[in-house]
């Protein structure tokens, strides 16, 4: 297959998962439950088509940096818009990922959303979804990259409120929406720093100008923080510290929702993008990133210790999760941090299945007892199920042997290599570095601890409710993609050595891209030396079109030195392979005692976990309540924002309209200041006239007295009076 | 090209409504035997006509608009132009008086026209529901229409005034008289805002008739055709700072811009839902409008004097409107159109902010914004209206769940909204972005300021989206909208509220995805503009 065919089916199986949506949002009604059959076949289709592309770039053009077009969207003249898609090795594995989950998931909805009223809306929002999801993995630029970015946002949105008469449903997806906006905010003004200074939108424009030494503003810390706008994004999807808020809320939308979106691909979208832009962070910015991806790691497992509901835990161990894979970026290790997505995206998109199938089956069970009230997600009235719902145990307790990072997982491998990572970077930059291998190994000793924690108390033991004993195993459309899942956690997939992955294929193809940042901004341990030959750089070529011809001139060159084991790029990748076995010995230890604590406390109850939470009271309750984040967010942002608005709206109400009003009321006391003066002076003065002259008159009028006497005697008295004037 | 043909299409499109408002006068207003008023039908259906004929006319004008004429201070490439002498005098003390019949348009006018169009089309059938006075509602509705259409053709200013004035007229007839509650005090309010507006516009336009001897908008661009000695001769001076004020204001108060924005939550409130629309959908474009062709163009070194305090105004608008869309405090019930009213000061302060940063990107993006704002708006304010009619209140919290009763409605509804919050794939996103883009150029700060109305808007359309759709629906709508199934056979939107709200979400998803079809009409245009401006204007930025 030529690499012309790449693109054209890349945009196709973006297009496809829209075609599921179009069908359903407007012919759902009629079709009724055949759209759960026509959305999985559709996605079955896309799943097809994704594995030939990714197969094709992988095989075939695995040297080829990306495949990539560049076409214009608009042009204002002085200014044109491009777009594109391109496919790179990450893009192509990505592909896999989304659509085999987004797949496996569509199965499984068939059954567990089966008795929904909107059940074909529900597929309608999952193919939006899936086509929003794909544009991001095939963005070549950063105004894709956006608008799939905010299209994700709301398919999630309208997922998370699915059960929109439920208030905490649509609570939650309003949440999600609005704190992943505030990320978005940073996202998009990082865009316009990086437009600003670059005029493009193109990631390799981008790069290109930032490594010709061209900075934002003329100022190199613009630069790292046009980074950490960018990474503002990441924060938000990825649901980092501190606006992980909304992820533990989402749990709100249906349990495949949860697989999907919250576990598997949305949130690593943030994971994604810093993958992808990995070219332009500033050794500042990277630090920052470490530093977030730290914090997030830590404080979600801690919360994830005390949790009582299946799926919050699970959603906390995601947070925790998505915070190794950006501390892994931020560290440098950015092979790791982006293969730990791939095999997080596989087990824990299984373990949220398997919650899904015993909420599923409790569910089932309260209604054949005719109990409305029990929670179904409450591990606490679980118990037993394992041998109940033997497939489900199996699966779901293997793919936590690889979250807990034990070996012949992926998981193991994955994160085996992150906690390397951070040990090397420690190592090369001293100081308060330290804490982040410290904080690292604590959070992944926590993990296998919650997880086997949630294992034993949910599937072990004796049944602790009714319903619990009256579980089955659910049907195969729900099994089998836990299978697939469980089975895509094994390390073959990955490498042939179970306990090191660097040899392996994944660790071959995705390889560390050259900075593009100037040498004196970034970690010196970070600057390939092996450069152009080992790692083709991203602005190979200047135009994108050119990209790959250039580069195809020669792909078994730069083909073989990728195969080339033994040497590393840069100092950073020789001092993780130096501290591979150190870093193994202790996850393993420290994985190991996490799951003995687990067992002694709570399957073998030597340690008494009630004692254990008296003696810790206040960690407890301050762990149980997620550290009071959303309580502190409520007091101080969101009704900080209510109150404010509050006041301007009267400020409007009273003050700029009260003006308005005021000058009319003026204008009219004015007018009827006026209005009297015209009635009482002007008019008065003319009824004066009028009136002093009637009352003349009147007076006047007396003298016509109608006596011939009278008017003899004024006669008389006239003349004496002229007499007496003209002599 | 009928551009080339002498066929007067612009005056055809302006006063065909004459036509309409005679034919409408002259139905005698009989009943039939049913005892129907047969009348009522004929002049509905008359506005129809006459709205489509023009939506075709407006079509035919875009078919045959070329991109590549710029017009703005050109006359040679205005394209459609009519002009004849109108009024000649040789009056005593004044001297001649000489007033054209000067019609024609560029790329700036073009999707206004089409604007109007659209807006007055479909807005005529919600105008189905008035029952009172027909005759006389729709008279006004079609005078309203001419007077819009003529201020977006008109090339002289005395003929740009009178259009302007003409369309006040109507405007404080159809808010007064088929207003709700306090339809008396917003009509005044509405008419003596504007007017006071009016008034700077007729002592400025006069003070440039004097400098300029002609009221030809495209003359008063040129410096070399001020006098020396009159009043607006030279650059910088203050008569032209104070001049440019004038005309300012008293087209931000059409805009309308903060701190001469509350009229507008008041005239939407009392105004019928078809009239919303219009007001909302074109008649804030006026002032917007009026900027860009005249107040900008004429006064560019006063614009260059006052440019940030106009790119500030824009920030405070943006930031300021969400946050009382946001707020809702009003004492009583939250209203629906007041949330959209303070969302349309946020949305037209994007506008402003654009036009402040004089790039070109920003520019074309608030024009677009202009055009994007109408349909959206003209879309929120319809969808208040169908549930307004159904449910005789528009109170935020006496809705709920309203998805299940009217899944078609929810469903055209999200497109509005989740084109109100600029979602990607909608028009609203592209002109967003683009005067983000072009502001951020010019003024970074306080574009990041306004940036926050991304999470502002999203906040409380959000919040309003849930308020009425989401959750249980109340007990008091829980039965059919209208038992008696007369009006209203489902309870759905029935195929009138269609008509209209489908072909504007339409516009709305194909300008999202190809917004080429508008951007290239203007792209020329607004580089003639920013031609004009760039010796007086800040353009920060590389």
């Amino acid at each position: 297959m030529t690499q012309d065919v790449v693109l054209p089916l890349s945009i196709l199986t973006l297009l496809i998962p829209l075609l599921s949506f179009l069908i359903n949002i407007f012919f759902g009604k009629k079709l009724g439950k055949i759209s759960g059959v026509i959305g999985t076949s559709i996605l079955g289709i896309d799943l097809g088509l994704a594995i030939i592309v990714a197969f094709t770039k992988l095989t075939s053009y695995a040297g080829i940096q990306v495949i990539q077009n560049r076409i214009e969207w608009f042009d204002l003249g002085s200014l044109q818009v491009n777009i594109g898609i391109g496919i790179d090795n990450i893009a192509a594995i990505m592909l896999i990922v989304v659509t085999l989950i987004s797949f496996l998931v569509h199965l499984f909805s068939t059954v567990y959303m089966g008795d929904d009223r909107q059940y074909s809306k529900f597929f309608a929002y999952l193919g939006l979804f899936t086509f929003s999801m794909l544009g991001i993995v095939i963005a070549n630029n950063f105004l894709i990259m956006y608008i799939f970015w905010e299209l994700v946002g709301i398919s999630s949105y309208l997922l998370i409120g699915f059960w929109y008469e439920k208030d905490s449903a649509s609570n939650a997806g309003k949440k999600a929406f609005i704190t992943n906006r505030i990320g978005d905010l940073g996202f998009f003004i990082g865009i316009m720093i990086l437009f600003f200074t670059y005029g493009s939108f193109m990631f390799e424009d981008v790069f290109a100008g930032i490594s010709s030494g061209v900075m934002p503003f003329d100022n190199p810390t613009m630069l790292t923080i046009a980074g950490i706008c960018i990474f503002m994004g990441a924060i938000g999807k990825s649901a980092q510290f501190p606006l992980h808020v909304w992820l533990p809320d989402a749990m709100e939308g249906p349990t495949p929702v949860s697989a999907l979106i919250h576990a598997a691909t949305m949130v690593a979208a943030g994971v994604y993008l810093v993958a992808k832009v990995f070219a332009m962070f500033t050794a500042d910015a990277l630090t920052f990133i470490a530093v977030i991806g730290t914090i997030t790691a830590f404080i979600s497992a801690t919360i994830a210790l005390t949790q009582v509901d299946f799926k919050k835990v699970l959603a906390y161990s995601t947070v925790s999760q998505l915070g190794f894979m950006i501390m892994s970026l931020g560290v440098g290790g950015y092979t790791n941090g982006f293969f730990h997505l791939v095999t997080h995206a596989w087990f824990k998109a299984a373990l949220f299945l398997a919650a899904g199938s015993v909420i599923h089956a409790m569910h089932q069970a309260m209604h054949h007892m005719h109990d409305h009230h029990t929670d179904p997600q409450d591990i606490n009235n679980m118990g037993g199920l394992r041998k109940t719902m033997p497939w489900t145990y199996r699966t779901f307790l293997f793919v936590t042997l690889a979250l807990s990072g034990i070996p012949l997982t992926s998981g193991f491998l994955s994160k085996d290599g992150i906690l390397a990572g951070t040990l090397a970077y420690a190592n090369l930059t001293g100081g308060w570095h330290w804490i982040i291998p410290v904080l690292g190994f604590t959070a992944a000793g926590m993990t296998a601890f919650y997880m086997f924690r949630l294992t034993i108390v949910a599937f072990h033991g004796e049944p602790k409710t009714e319903i619990a004993k009256h579980t089955k195993e659910n049907k195969l459309p729900i099994v089998l993609p836990l299978v697939v899942l469980a089975f895509m956690s094994l390390w073959i997939f990955y490498s042939p050595n179970p306990i090191d992955a660097s040899k392996g294929w994944f660790h071959k193809m995705i390889v560390q891209p050259k900075s593009a940042v100037p040498d004196a901004y970034q970690w010196s341990f970070l600057i390939n030396n092996k450069t152009e030959e080992a790692a083709p750089a991203v602005h190979q070529a200047e135009g994108a079109t050119h990209t790959a011809e250039i580069t195809a001139e020669n792909p078994h060159e730069v083909t073989k030195a990728g195969h080339t084991t033994g040497h590393y790029l840069n100092k950073f990748q020789e001092e993780t392979h130096h501290f591979h076995y150190i870093a193994m010995i202790l996850s393993l230890l420290i994985a190991g005692s996490g799951i003995l604590l687990a067992f002694l406390i709570y399957q073998y109850k030597t340690i008494s976990a009630d004692k254990l939470e008296a003696r810790f009271k206040f960690l407890h309750t301050f762990s149980y309540n997620k550290w009071y984040f959303d309580e502190l967010y409520q007091a101080t942002a969101i009704n900080g924002l209510l109150v404010i608005s509050k006041a301007l709206s009267w400020f409007d109400n009273y003050v700029v309209d009260g003006l308005v009003n005021l000058s009319s009321y003026v204008t009219r006391g004015f007018g009827y200041i006026v209005g009297l003066f015209d009635n009482y002076v002007i008019d008065g003065a003319v009824n004066l006239v009028a009136n002093f002259t009637g009352y003349c008159g009147n007076k006047m009028r007396k003298l016509q007295t109608g006596h011939i006497q009278s008017y003899v005697v004024f006669v008389l008295l006239g003349i004496l009076i002229l007499l007496y004037f003209f002599i | 090209m009928l551009g080339t043909m002498n066929f007067p299409i612009l005056t055809w499109i302006t006063f065909l409504p004459i036509l309409g408002i005679l034919i409408i006068l002259l139905v005698p207003s009989g009943k039939d035997e049913k005892g129907q008023e047969l009348s009522k039908k004929i002049i509905r259906w008359v506005a129809v006509g006459i709205t489509f004929v023009q939506l075709i006319l407006a079509l035919v004008i875009y078919l045959n608009y070329n991109p590549a004429l710029a017009g703005v201070n050109n006359l040679k490439t205005f394209q459609f132009v009519e002009k004849m002498s109108w009024i000649t005098a040789t009056l005593p003390m004044v001297g001649n008086i000489n007033i054209e019949y000067f019609m024609g348009i560029d790329g700036i006018s073009v999707p206004m026209i089409l604007l109007t169009a659209i807006i007055c089309f479909v807005a005529v059938f919600p105008s189905f529901g008035i029952k009172k006075a027909v005759k006389g509602y729709f008279a006004m509705y079609l005078m309203l229409d001419l007077a819009m259409m003529g201020v977006f053709c008109a090339l002289d200013f005395f003929l740009f005034y009178l259009f302007w004035e003409l369309m006040l007229l109507p405007m404080y007839f159809l808010i007064g008289v088929w207003g709700g509650p306090r339809k008396e005090y917003a009509a005044i309010k509405f008419f003596i805002y504007t007017l006071v507006g009016s008034v700077f516009m007729l002592l400025v336009m006069i003070g440039l008739y004097h400098s300029t001897g002609s009221f030809n908008i495209i003359e008063m661009m040129n410096a070399a055709n001020f006098r020396g000695d009159s009043i607006f001769g030279g650059l910088n001076t203050t008569i032209r700072y104070v001049a440019f004020m004038g005309l300012f204001i008293g087209f931000a108060i059409k805009v309308p811009l903060f701190p001469f924005h509350t009229w507008l939550p008041d005239a939407h409130v009392e105004a019928p839902t078809p009239i919303s629309v219009i007001l909302a959908g074109v008649l804030l474009k006026m002032g917007a409008y009026g900027m860009i062709r005249i107040a900008f163009p004429i006064f560019p070194d006063a614009f260059g004097y006052f440019q940030t305090l106009i790119a500030w105004l824009g920030m405070v608008s943006i930031v300021y409107g969400a946050l009382c869309a946001l707020g809702q405090h009003k004492v009583g019930k939250r209203d629906f159109k007041k949330l959209i009213a303070y969302s349309s000061v946020s949305h037209m302060g994007l506008v402003i902010l654009g036009l402040a940063s004089m790039r070109p990107e920003g520019t074309v993006g608030a024009i677009f914004q202009m055009f994007n704002h109408g349909i959206i708006t003209a879309m929120l304010f319809m969808i208040v209206g169908v549930i307004y009619d159904r449910a005789h209140t528009r109170g935020l919290d006496d809705f709920g769940g309203l998805a299940k009763k009217m899944p078609i409605y929810t469903g055209i509804m999200a497109v509005a909204f989740f084109a109100a919050i600029g979602l990607p794939g909608m028009s609203g996103f592209i002109s967003e972005v683009l005067v983000f883009l072009g502001a951020f150029k010019s003024y970074p700060v306080l574009t990041i300021i306004s940036g926050l109305s991304i999470i502002l808007g999203a906040a409380y359309m959000l919040w309003a989206l849930q308020k009425i759709f989401f959750g249980v629906l109340p007990e008091k709508w829980q039965g059919p909208w209208d038992p008696t199934r007369l009006i209203y056979k489902t309870d759905d939107v029935n195929g009138l509220e269609m008509v209209a709200l489908i072909p504007l979400a339409f516009i709305l998803i194909f300008l999202g995805v190809y917004p080429n079809p508008i951007l290239n009409l203007m792209t020329g245009s607004v580089n003639q503009f920013i031609e004009i401006m760039k010796p007086f204007v800040y353009i920060g930025g590389l």
